[in-house]
């Protein structure tokens, strides 16, 4: 008798301690949430994009806020976990009441609250990549509250499809992992390829955490592809490139997604990562832009300050939050802590010069990006250079 | 550009499943080693591969310490994490059932991993290649040199080990616990002392291929779980117990994962381990060198 | 402990009963109802768990793989078929159970780490599927739109009410679990527990219950599943994996495994753990987890309800 009463007593205390672990919030500020994947799987995307929203929301209000206002930008980490991803929303919308939300990191997590931002009709901002997460299938046009900053993978296929087309290669081979990013550019670089008379030879898979592909590698090998276009995001981005140099195929052409993005991968590539494509936003080649690019301006500035302040190279994913809060902030400024209204803002920008690209949006495009957000890069010398 | 025949993918294939079949052979004799003295299966065994592999690196790439030196420190480091595991983790357990000390390695797993997070982070980490990456060619296929040292470091480890638990003292005494504890401890055998150092050999082994690993596939935190799940596969498939079944069982896998992973499905590959290991529990457990009276004869 | 205690239940029920009130008017917990639900999908689990392992003594390390395929049932079945979600529910317990028999019928003729192993390598095995066979599961995207429940015309569309929903038929289940383990196969488990030869000797047959207590677990983690489905309107084959089934192991340490309130308060300590009070150490999580496991078997074998035990130990010296 006395075993189960103490077991509850045991629970209910714990509970009730819980109670006051809890923080209290309050005072009279805009709320701006944003759940970012810091730490789990995705923190080379979380982690950059919430520094990056932290300094944006410092600058705001050490230049004296949002019309007087300050700030108050809430950040969860949804681990990349869609269960705490989904929550970490509910909590902002219910709890904390916030004007707006940017976010998550990953398509995966964004597609899983995308239903809540309909639902509770917030507008939502993701920095995930899946056109799945803008555009309804079932209904034919964009979802209404959602948008998203990152350019979609097909943009990015095509400028890849658009360079080994004018090479004059009609076979190609394509690897790509099994997690959520992998997954979705094969199902655009399979849709894509016969509009650029290209011919898919072999196709090749390996989940996020393999540290070996060279199977894969072997059977392209014997398929006469005449290039290989890899689609991941992590360490297996290096990895495949060790096993291409250590099989011996560097003849072949290889092209890597635009999650190749980070000269830190270069380096782990120990020198595999020589003569290899990729596209990219202009956030990550500040120095390369020519002095009269429109991004110029707005991308070295960025560069700057996130070196400055974080002693870290830049990470081009922390673009894609840098386009979202300050398109959120900017509709704040016009518009006040009106959901619908910013909503409205945003569907109607048109000119916003980001990171990751020139964005014109409208009710039938809540990207707002052309493949131009992309220039086609190539490594050498260890270092990104504009390719030819 | 030209296509590599059949023939040629199918050697390469064969290479790959030798090499990666070595290092599950390594981490097979780390279980089998630590089973054939206390019964226990270490789930922690990958945990001291990744501990290698990182140590390592920090060693060797990012310090700059001189090759041989950091191995060595390498090796003792991670050895001391095994023994640290036995004494802290297993040891202190007052009545040791199958259940518990599953839960003990694997919490014991899930601490070292954490602290691997803490210590480096979720990044890949690497090492120059011993010899260099030019790849020797042989029939349309290619050989990487880091290739043979992992497979000339398995030759080496069995060697060692085997004349170790044949002719050694000490390896004689660790085989008598593994028969009949309270018998060895009547002749004065130091049951625990011969408990702590299984678990310092296996971790030793387990650093071993960590090391010789990750300049061909990087190293990162989280590895040790899957290594481990695979590492057991290739026991259970060789026999539990048996150190030639160990390195069958390793390189058996390897292959199939290998042939699986180019022949049929790519996505599946880490399936193919799994699928084998489960035939091989419901089919012939004792596996294919083990002996099924001894493993019924076993406590647990 | 053979008599199902009604205080402790009632007061329990009642806490239950009041929490959602307390959440509403008190503001730095309003999101906990939103946590206790799942508090409540895990105990289905644990429950089922702690019956196989604390009762029968077996161990299970891919429970994670039942409560996927109840979650992909009733997700694919509503979405591609519109079939109503109750009837999803069900047609998920009973393929589970199916995949339950399959499996166990040669797995628990194993022994000990093999049995851990096989369940294991099964679990990992089911979410390599689920994150491949893109066509049918939506592949490492998962399945979107799964519709909310409805009962009797009435929408559950807010935390408040699926709370009730899920926490009334985790009490159901408690009492028919507590039930079970009284009657004569409650009896014949703890025997089989405690000596599998002896059991065998007196006539019990040995493999039918070991099945029939991983059958009813892997039902009760179906139901979990399709619950959660239908509660996050989103699943993705990253939540059925290995790390799960390792947490609910954790939650039934923590708890207690040889007590059906064990099951209860692990759940409701990791869960929260999880999700709301490791928010300042998260990267620590994980050294966290392990600990507490490590901690809970060597010193607290009995887990959390096995203290009283414990102090009323000491009290006596």
């Amino acid at each position: 008798m006395t075993q189960k009463k103490l077991s509850i007593a045991v629970l209910l205390t714990l509970f009730v301690s819980g109670v006051f672990v809890a923080p209290v919030l309050a005072a009279d500020t805009f709320k701006v949430g944003a759940v970012f994947s810091v730490t789990g799987r995705a923190s080379f995307l979380g982690d950059p994009e919430k520094k990056t929203a932290e300094m944006i929301a410092d600058q705001v209000n050490k230049t004296g806020g949002i019309n007087g206002k300050p700030l108050e930008l809430i950040v969860y980490d949804d681990e990349g976990d869609a269960t705490k991803c989904n929550l970490a929303v509910k909590k902002l919308i219910t709890q904390d009441n916030v004007c707006a939300i940017i976010g998550p990191s990953i398509s995966g997590l964004s597609l899983a609250v995308v239903p809540l931002a309909e639902e509770y009709e917030i507008p939502l901002v993701s920095c995930a990549a899946s056109y799945k997460i803008v555009w309804d299938e079932k209904a034919n046009k964009p979802y209404k509250w959602v948008f998203k900053t990152p350019q979609s993978d097909s943009l990015a296929v095509e400028a890849i499809y658009t360079h080994i087309k004018k090479r004059g290669i009609t076979k190609i081979a394509l690897l790509s992992s099994t997690d959520g990013f992998g997954a979705s550019g094969l199902a655009e670089m399979q849709r894509i390829a016969p509009q650029y008379g290209l011919k898919i030879v072999a196709d090749g898979k390996y989940g996020p955490e393999d540290q070996d592909m060279t199977s894969q590698l072997t059977q392209i090998k014997g398929s006469g592809a005449g290039a290989i276009v890899n689609w991941s995001i992590g360490p297996t981005q290096v990895v495949v490139l060790r096993n291409w140099r250590d099989l011996g195929m560097t003849n072949i052409p290889f092209y890597q997604s635009h999650g190749f993005g980070s000269t830190k991968n270069i380096e782990l590539a120990a020198g595999a990562a020589e003569g290899v494509y990729c596209p990219l936003g202009a956030v990550n080649l500040p120095a390369l832009l020519p002095e009269n690019h429109p991004q110029k301006k707005v991308v070295m500035a960025y560069m700057k300050d996130y070196s400055l302040k974080y002693k870290e190279p830049l990470s081009s994913f922390g673009g894609h939050a840098w386009d979202a809060l300050t398109l959120v902030v900017d509709a704040l400024q016009k518009v006040g802590c009106d959901k619908a209204k910013i909503r409205d803002n945003i569907e109607n920008r048109k000119g916003f010069i980001g990171q990751h690209g020139v964005f014109n949006f409208s009710p039938n495009d809540h990207n707002g990006l052309t493949k131009d957000a992309f220039q086609m890069i190539v490594v050498k010398n260890g270092a990104w250079a504009l390719a030819d | 550009m030209e296509k590599i025949s059949l023939a040629s993918q199918l050697l390469q294939y064969l290479i790959t499943g030798l090499t990666v079949g070595s290092i599950y052979a390594m981490v097979a004799l780390g279980f089998n080693i630590i089973y054939n003295v206390t019964e226990i299966i270490n789930l922690a065994q990958g945990e001291f591969v990744m501990l290698g592999g990182l140590i390592m690196s920090s060693l060797h790439a990012s310090l700059g310490a001189p090759i041989l030196p950091a191995f060595i420190l390498t090796v003792v480091l991670v050895t001391l994490v095994g023994a640290l595991l036995d004494r802290l983790a297993i040891q202190p357990i007052r009545r040791p059932s199958v259940l518990t000390l599953i839960i003990a390695t694997i919490a014991a797993s899930i601490i070292i991993k954490g602290f691997a997070m803490l210590g480096w982070g979720k990044n890949p980490y690497d090492l120059p290649a011993f010899s260099g990456r030019e790849p020797i060619h042989i029939l349309g296929a290619i050989i990487q040199p880091q290739y043979l040292w992992v497979i000339g470091f398995l030759v080496v480890v069995v060697i060692v080990m085997t004349l170790f638990f044949e002719k050694s003292i000490t390896g004689k005494a660790m085989r008598a616990c593994a028969d009949n504890p309270n018998a060895a401890s009547l002749v004065g055998i130091n049951v625990k002392r011969m408990v702590l150092l299984s678990f310092s050999l296996s971790a030793a082994i387990g650093a071993v291929a960590g090391i010789i690993v990750t300049p061909i596939s990087l190293m990162t935190y989280d590895r040790g779980a899957m290594l481990a799940v695979k590492g057991f596969g290739a026991v259970v498939l060789g026999g539990l117990g048996s150190f030639p079944g160990a390195i069958l069982g390793g390189i058996i896998l390897g292959s199939i994962e290998s042939f699986g992973s180019g022949l049929i499905s790519s996505g599946y590959k880490d399936a193919f381990a799994l699928i084998v290991l489960l035939a091989v529990l419901f089919f012939k457990p004792s596996g294919l060198l083990g002996n099924i009276e001894v493993s019924k004869i076993k406590r647990f | 402990m053979l008599q199902i205690r009604k205080l402790p239940v009632a007061v329990f029920a009642l806490f239950i009963v009041i929490f959602p009130w307390a959440a509403y008017l008190i503001p730095a917990i309003k999101n906990y109802t939103g946590i206790m639900v799942f508090v409540g999908v895990y105990c289905l689990i644990t429950i089922g768990l702690s019956l196989l392992m604390g009762y029968a003594g077996q161990i299970s390390l891919g429970q994670a793989s039942f409560y996927g395929i109840g979650a992909y049932t009733t997700a694919l079945l509503t979405t591609r078929f519109g079939v109503d979600p109750w009837i999803c529910m069900l047609i998920g317990m009973a393929a589970a159970a199916g995949v339950a028999f399959l499996l166990g019928a040669p797995s628990l003729k194993l022994r000990g780490h093999y049995l851990a192993m096989a369940t294991l390598a099964f679990g990992v095995i089911v979410f390599i599927v689920f994150n491949e066979e893109t066509g049918v599961t939506g592949g490492p995207d998962g399945l979107a739109g799964i519709p909310g429940l409805r009962l009797f015309g009435f929408k559950l569309n807010s935390a408040e009410k699926y709370y009730y929903l899920v926490w009334t038929i985790v009490i159901g289940v408690f009492l028919f679990t507590i039930n079970l383990i009284q009657s004569g196969a409650g009896r014949a488990l703890r025997a089989i527990h405690a000596s599998e030869a002896a059991s065998n000797a007196m006539g019990v047959d040995v493999s039918r219950y070991k099945i029939i207590v991983f059958i009813y677990s892997a039902i009760l983690a179906s139901l979990a599943g399709s619950l959660y489905a239908h509660y996050m309107n989103f699943i993705n084959p990253s939540t059925f994996d290995l790390s799960f089934s390792i947490k609910l192991l954790i939650m039934i340490a923590l708890g207690g495994m040889h007590e059906i309130w064990g099951a209860v308060i692990g759940a409701f300590l990791i869960t929260f753990l999880s999700f709301e009070w490791l928010h300042y150490f998260k990267d620590f999580e994980i050294v966290i987890y392990g600990l507490i496991l490590l901690l809970v078997t060597i010193f607290l074998p009995d887990g959390l309800v096995g203290v009283p035990n414990i102090l009323r130990g000491w009290g006596r010296r």
